[in-house]
Order: structure tokens, then C-alpha cells, then sequence
């Protein structure tokens, strides 16, 4: 085994890796190879123990047993300064960047060795002949705040290059990326990768990827090494089975012919953005009762500001939005006479309150209606304790119980719970954003089922999504923003997730 | 000397000599607010830092006989003050602004407390330097006499800013003010910066209350302060936690403060009591007008509970 390359890549091991918290076992007994130079996937799914391995390589726990070896020797992982030391780097799935610092700032401030006084004029030229030397460009004299999430993605490997680090983590790195990004992205790592600088260990579950650019890959499940190799000896199927363990059940999500009619229009609608300097236009959208109009964009493109329009949380300096031809502002009693519902995304913090319980936050739609459309003073428990006990069941919501605070249930049980929750009674419109982020397959799987059974039970649903694939899976009709406009629009039947890509990028 | 007769010029003149007097407890309340914010925390007890800055000021410069030595003892009274905030803040589950309310409502009783032996005895003032020797009329004179703090203030304002981009420790402030992960992510600890940092805008603030007891109106009393402390909390999101806009913000609203006594002098007392309102009035009009409904805060340290 190769354990440093000429150009400084080096290798890493880990043996009978163990780490257990309390009495759960996190990871068991986990050995994995990196030779220096390799690109290595590490694949899972939520929970498989990817993150819990990760983090012992970087000292950020301290494993219960096992040994670790960085070029061939033992390495104690006790800090994540000694994993810096030792040259070993990680690329988080969230930014680490700092948002109002310019790129140069951010990397400058990072380093061990940042001198006192700082003189600017050596330094930007410095960077400048390192950049030279990089296989992507970014701006660096900008906020990163204002950089796209791709370039922020780049600056990120970048900056771990710049620290010097032989030995990178990628975790998820092209979840937040256009296909087209995420394979230039990858394709200089594997580049680098080729030439001997870097080795790099990415976690990831998308099996594309894996294929297109990994040298090996070694796969874990419920914190068990189950299966691995070089990639070029596994096919799809066999990654996808040692990773679900049996094959998945695939429902088989039909779609019913549905009558669609027209529901809710945006009309000339133009509003600001978050930062308050670029512009949102929507000219003419119609969402049709009994289909899935999916929107595709990359994050920061406008999407979230076109939920919020659409909740009623961000003026809108023209157009108007009108359901069955009537204008709609989104307040309570006109999104109860309309039966339009919301599902925003991370639903714990935008649609729930955390400290409340599952039965007191599935009961938001229904607990101040009284008999005859009039609103109830009085909360009748009895009814909310009803209300619970079905959505709990109706919609699979694990839950110790329904008295249980919502913020202890895991993410894909308050999505159901929330979901359930919007999704009761006749329901017209059901908005959506980022349904099935961070969730794991099944939870995932089942959230999509429950959105095509609304779909074919007539509601319409516009369903806003960063995950293409989703987006593709789901929609009847998609439309792509960039830059704040509807740049695309497509039925699904002519639909080209190339071509969509381009749009998202703004290609065009 | 015979005051001349300068007519409506007086009321300019007036206001630029007001906002240069005024601004000074602003400037340095102000700068001291900016750097503890950038580091991602708020004190809202600069006001009880100013106020007790005022009095052991005073009362250290009374007893020595000097009124520089006061202005050191006020800056270590407000570091104290601002270290005891930022260790309080500390701990879990601690919420800085409701820190800052008992801060302030304690400092300035302390103040009282020690200070009711030094409302008689007359301490020496901070000396002025007269930029107006050119002039022979003495309304532009009086205008011109510049305490030396302010132009230290002024000073302070540059250095601040040059701190924020070109220095180790700013670059360091600005991190931990922005993002408390990354901070830690690159081994810097967010609660001792955040503790220096609020130790050093509370030792800010009390030179500013030394200013106040020590020059203008240079005595003490139990109204040494009229807010300031308070209205330099406000200023700072006015200024867009920019050191450089904090010093512009301060002279802004210092001349504001001038308007009333400016009036007064060429003979315009109507609504006088109005008039010493304005830089209330002004605090509420910027924020009104500076705030959006659209978008989020710019400039604003992420971190900052005011922000989230």
C-alpha cells in the first residue's frame, strides 16, 4: 500500500474501529483503507455511522477502540488540532466559511500562522500565485455571503489546499449543487487526486457519483462495515443492497388521471429578496388542481422568497395572487376558506413549536374551529386528543407519545407528523418546500407516497425542491428558477434533467 | 473678552461646537458597543458603565489632582464592569440582553452610592486644545476648543477600523462575532474573545463617562448622563457596526443635542424643551428609517442575539 504520494498525498487507515455511546454502538468494529492518492466513497444511508467514523478520524470523539493510522503510523486522534497537524482536513456539509468575511479573509484568518498585523498587499499576492495553481476559480476579494453555494463548495476544498491538508474529508459535498456544478466540482478533486496531491475520503449517497469518480468504496450500515471495493468491481445493484441491506420495496407510486383545473395563479408579481438587493419576478404561474408542479433551482435563487410570498411572510411590491379568481393574501382565514396548506422545509423550526407537544402541534389547523366555521374560544382537549391519536396512526408517526415534546421525534417522524397535520381534510392547495431533506430512504419514500396520494385524491400540490431527482420523480409539470425568475418550463414528458441543469445554472 | 454679534451664523457655529462637546461620550460608548457587538454579543449596560466611568473618574481625578489618572481609573472600572458582563454571559442558557438591564440599573446605583461625597469638591477638567486662535471672534473660539479626547475618538475610530481588516485580533472578533461553529472549527475560543472584547467596549465606555464628569458639563451629578449609553446602542445599528460610520453617527447626533442651547442663543425659546427631545426623536426616526421590512439586517454580526 502506497502511503504518501510524491506530491504529498498521504493514506489513512483505520483498524476495528469501535465507538459506542452509552450503551449504543455507533460503530462497530469498522477497518477501512485509503491508500495515498485514491478517491475512496464511504456510503450509507441516515444514521449508518458515516459522520460517527469521520469524526473519529478528525478527533473530534475519541474512539472507543481501535487504531488509526495516517502514512503507515499510529496517529491519536485526541484533537482535531493533531488531525490538522498531521495534515488531514474536512470539508463539512454546512459551511465553515464565514459569511461577511471576503474569500481572502476567510482563508488568511484560517491558517495557524496568521501574523499579527496583516499585511494585505503581500498577502493578496500571494493568494493570487497559490490560485493560479487551483483547478477552479473563485472570487476572493467578495463576501462570501455572496457567493453561490457552488463557489462556496469550491472554497471550502480550496481552503483546506491552501492549509496545506493532503488528506481531505468531503462530506455530502454536492448536495447543495446543479449536476453540472457537482461534476466539474468532483472532476478537479478526482484530477487532483490523479496527480498525487490529495487522497480523499467523500460521503456521499449518491450512487453517480460513486461510479463516476471513486476508486473505491467501502459501504456501511448500522454502524457495520458491509460490504466494499473497488468500485469498478461493484455494480449499482450490489451497492444499493448491501447499503438498504434487503432491496428496498419500491412502491410503485401511480398516478391517476386527474381532472386540472386551474387553482391559484401569481400575476406580475415582484418582490425583493432577502438581501434586499435583487429582485424576485414571477409573471404568470398556475398551479392546477391534481398535479405536481415541481420548481427546480439551485438554493438562492429565489425559491424560498417564493414560498414566503406564497405564506403571506414577504411583501410583495406588485402582481397579486388570486385561488379560484379571488385576490389571496395568505392570512389564516383566507388559507382555512381556500383549504391551502403549507409544508415549509426543516418544518421543526419553521412550521412546529419545538417545546410544545405532538398532539398540541398537530392540532394548529383544527383548534380554534369551532361548530359552523365561527373560531373557538374554548380549546376542547377531548377533540385535540382525537385529532392526534388519528394523524399518529394515519400517517406512521413514531412517537413515545402523542404528550411527547414534537422537537424529540427525528426529523422524518415530525415531517409526517406535520404533514399529516396539513394534510387533514379536503385540502385544495398544498404548498411545499424541500419535503425530504436530510431524511433517510424509507422516511423519504413514504413522505413522496403521501404527496401522490394527494396528488391523485385532486389537491394540487407546488411542490418546491433543491433535489432534482425529486423533482423529477414527482412533478407533473416543472418550472426552473434562477435569479429570482421562472427561467424554464417543461411537462414532465419533454423533460431533460440536462437541460433542466442549464437552466438552474444559468445557462442561458 | 466681548461677545461679537455674528447674527443667524451663531446657529451652525453653535451646532458644530455642540456636536464636537456632545459627540465625544457617544464616539467612545458607541466604538466600545461596535467592538463587543462584531464579537457577537450585546451590552445594554454601557449606560450603567458610563455612569459609574463618570463617578470614579471624577473622584480619582479629584484625589490625585489629575484629571488624566481619572480617565484611567474610568477605563478600568468599565473594563471590570465589562468583564463581569461577559463572565455572567458566559454560562448556558444566559441571556445577554437581560444581563445588560441588571449591568446598567447597577452601575449606576453603585454610582450614586459612591458618589454622593462628590457632588460639592470640583475636580480638575480635562484640558481642551483651542483650534479657534485664528479667529478673533470668540463664538467661533468657543466653538473650536477640542477636548483631546475626541481627538482620540476620532483616532480610535480609524484604528478600529483598521483593526476589523487588517489585524489578527480583528479578523479574530469579526469570526467569532459571525459564526460561533467556525470559530471553534479553527481552535479560537468564542468566550474568551467575546469576554475581551466586551471587557474592552466597557472600558470604552467608562473613558466616555470620564468625559462626561471630567469636561463636559465636567462635574457630577446624578443626570451626568442624559442616555448616551443608550443611544449609542442605537447608533451602533445605525452606523452598520462600521467604527469608521460609529464616529459620524456620534458628531450627527451630538449636533442634534446642540440644536437646543443653539436656538436658545440667538433668542428662540420656543418649544426649547422640545428641542433637547431631538436627539430622542432622531433615534427613533433612524431606526425607523434604516430598518425594512423586506430584507434582513445588513452588516449585523450573525451571532448576535438581536439578529436571530
Amino acid at each position: 500500500m502506497i502511503h504518501t504520494c510524491e506530491n504529498g498525498a498521504i493514506s489513512v487507515q483505520t483498524l476495528h474501529t469501535t465507538m459506542r455511546f452509552g450503551a449504543f454502538t455507533a460503530l462497530d468494529d469498522v477497518s477501512i483503507d485509503i491508500p495515498a492518492g485514491t478517491f475512496h466513497a464511504l456510503l450509507g444511508e441516515n444514521g449508518a455511522g458515516k459522520s460517527t467514523l469521520v469524526k473519529c478520524m478528525m478527533g473530534f470523539y475519541n474512539a472507543t477502540s481501535g487504531e488509526l493510522l495516517v502514512k503507515g503510523r499510529e496517529a491519536r486522534m485526541t484533537d482535531p488540532k493533531v488531525a490538522q497537524k498531521l495534515g488531514l482536513g474536512m470539508v463539512y456539509q454546512h459551511f465553515t466559511l464565514v459569511p461577511s468575511l471576503t474569500g481572502a479573509e476567510n482563508l488568511v484568518i484560517s491558517r495557524a500562522d496568521t501574523p499579527g498585523l496583516i499585511d494585505w498587499r503581500r498577502e493578496t499576492r500571494a493568494l493570487d500565485a497559490f490560485m493560479t495553481k487551483m483547478p477552479f476559480h473563485v472570487p476572493l476579494d467578495q463576501p462570501v455571503s455572496r457567493l453561490a453555494a457552488g463557489e462556496k463548495q469550491k472554497l471550502e476544498i480550496i481552503k483546506q489546499l491552501y492549509l496545506g491538508n493532503r488528506f481531505l474529508i468531503l462530506d455530502e459535498p454536492t448536495s447543495v449543487l446543479t449536476p453540472a456544478e457537482a461534476d466539474e466540482v468532483l472532476g478537479h478533486v478526482r484530477a487532483l487526486t490523479q496527480a498525487g496531491e490529495i487522497t480523499v475520503l467523500m460521503i456521499t449517497h449518491k450512487f453517480r457519483e460513486v461510479s463516476a469518480f471513486a476508486d473505491d468504496v467501502s459501504i456501511l450500515r448500522r454502524g457495520k462495515y458491509v460490504g466494499g471495493g473497488s468500485v469498478a468491481d461493484m455494480s449499482i445493484e450490489d451497492m444499493s443492497r448491501a447499503m438498504m441491506g434487503e432491496a428496498p420495496v419500491i412502491s410503485t407510486r401511480s398516478r391517476r388521471d386527474t381532472v386540472k383545473q386551474p387553482l391559484l395563479t401569481m400575476n406580475g408579481i415582484k418582490a425583493r429578496d432577502r438581501t434586499g438587493l435583487k429582485p424576485i419576478e414571477i409573471d404568470d404561474v398556475t398551479l392546477h388542481s391534481g398535479e405536481i408542479l415541481g420548481i427546480a433551482g439551485i438554493s438562492g435563487n429565489g425559491q424560498m422568497e417564493l414560498m414566503e410570498i406564497l405564506t403571506g411572510q414577504r411583501r410583495m411590491e406588485q402582481g397579486d395572487i388570486r385561488v379560484n379568481g379571488a385576490q389571496y393574501g395568505a392570512t389564516r382565514a383566507e388559507a382555512r376558506a381556500h383549504a391551502i396548506r403549507y409544508l415549509p422545509e426543516e418544518p421543526l423550526r419553521n412550521a412546529c413549536a419545538p417545546r410544545m407537544s405532538v398532539a398540541e402541534n398537530i392540532a394548529f389547523r383544527m383548534f380554534d374551529a369551532g361548530k359552523d366555521g365561527k373560531t373557538a374560544f374554548w380549546n376542547d382537549s377531548g377533540a385535540i386528543a382525537r385529532n392526534a391519536a388519528t394523524l399518529i396512526k394515519a400517517f406512521n408517526v413514531k412517537t413515545s407519545s402523542p404528550a411527547a415534546r414534537i422537537a424529540s421525534l427525528s426529523g422524518g417522524n415530525v415531517q409526517r407528523a406535520v404533514l399529516g397535520r396539513e394534510l387533514t381534510g379536503d385540502v385544495k392547495a398544498l404548498i411545499v418546500s424541500n419535503p425530504c431533506f436530510g431524511l433517510d430512504f424509507a422516511a423519504v419514500s413514504s413522505i413522496r407516497d403521501r404527496l401522490v396520494e394527494a396528488r391523485n385524491q385532486g389537491t394540487a400540490i407546488l411542490l418546491i425542491s433543491e433535489d432534482l431527482d425529486e423533482i423529477m420523480e414527482l412533478s407533473d409539470r416543472i418550472l426552473v428558477m434562477s435569479e429570482g425568475r421562472i427561467a424554464y418550463e417543461t411537462p414532465i414528458a419533454t423533460a431533460n434533467v440536462e437541460q433542466i441543469g442549464q437552466y438552474m445554472a444559468g445557462h442561458h | 473678552m466681548e461677545p461679537v454679534e455674528i447674527g443667524l451664523w451663531g446657529v451652525p457655529l453653535a451646532i458644530l461646537g455642540g456636536a464636537i462637546r456632545v459627540s465625544t461620550p457617544f464616539i467612545f460608548v458607541s466604538l466600545g458597543e461596535c467592538l463587543t457587538e462584531r464579537s457577537g454579543r450585546i451590552n445594554l449596560g454601557l449606560e450603567g458603565t458610563l455612569v459609574f466611568g463618570a463617578i470614579s473618574g471624577y473622584a480619582v481625578a479629584y484625589e490625585t489632582g489629575n484629571p488624566f489618572l481619572g480617565v484611567l481609573a474610568a477605563a478600568l472600572a468599565g473594563a471590570c464592569f465589562g468583564l463581569l458582563h461577559g463572565w455572567i454571559c458566559k454560562f448556558k442558557g444566559v441571556n445577554d440582553i437581560a444581563v445588560g438591564i441588571a449591568m446598567m440599573l447597577f452601575g449606576m446605583g453603585l454610582a450614586f452610592f459612591f458618589g454622593k461625597p462628590y457632588i460639592q469638591p470640583q475636580a480638575p477638567d480635562l484640558p481642551a486644545i483651542p483650534f479657534g486662535w485664528w479667529s478673533d471672534t470668540p463664538q467661533v473660539q468657543a466653538a473650536l476648543q477640542v477636548n483631546i479626547l475626541f481627538i482620540l475618538g476620532a483616532i480610535l475610530a480609524v484604528a478600529m477600523a483598521w483593526m476589523f481588516k487588517s489585524t489578527r485580533v480583528g479578523l479574530t472578533v469579526r469570526v467569532v462575532g459571525d459564526s460561533t461553529d467556525a470559530a471553534r472549527a479553527m481552535g479560537i475560543n468564542p468566550n474568551s474573545v467575546r469576554l475581551l472584547s466586551t471587557a474592552a467596549g466597557g472600558a470604552l465606555a467608562g473613558i466616555g463617562g470620564a468625559y462626561l464628569s471630567l469636561y463636559y458639563p465636567g462635574s457630577w451629578t446624578e443626570g451626568v448622563s442624559s442616555g448616551q449609553g443608550l443611544m449609542a446602542i442605537a447608533l451602533v445599528i445605525f452606523a452598520r457596526w462600521n467604527p469608521i460610520n460609529c464616529f459620524w453617527a456620534a458628531l450627527l447626533f451630538g449636533g442634534t443635542g446642540a440644536l437646543g442651547p443653539a436656538l436658545q442663543s440667538v433668542g428662540i425659546s420656543e418649544g426649547y424643551y422640545l428641542f433637547f427631545a431631538a436627539p430622542y426623536v432622531l433615534t427613533l426616526i433612524l431606526l425607523i428609517m434604516t430598518s425594512s421590512p423586506d430584507r434582513a439586517m445588513q452588516g449585523a454580526p450573525l451571532e448576535l442575539s438581536l439578529t436571530k
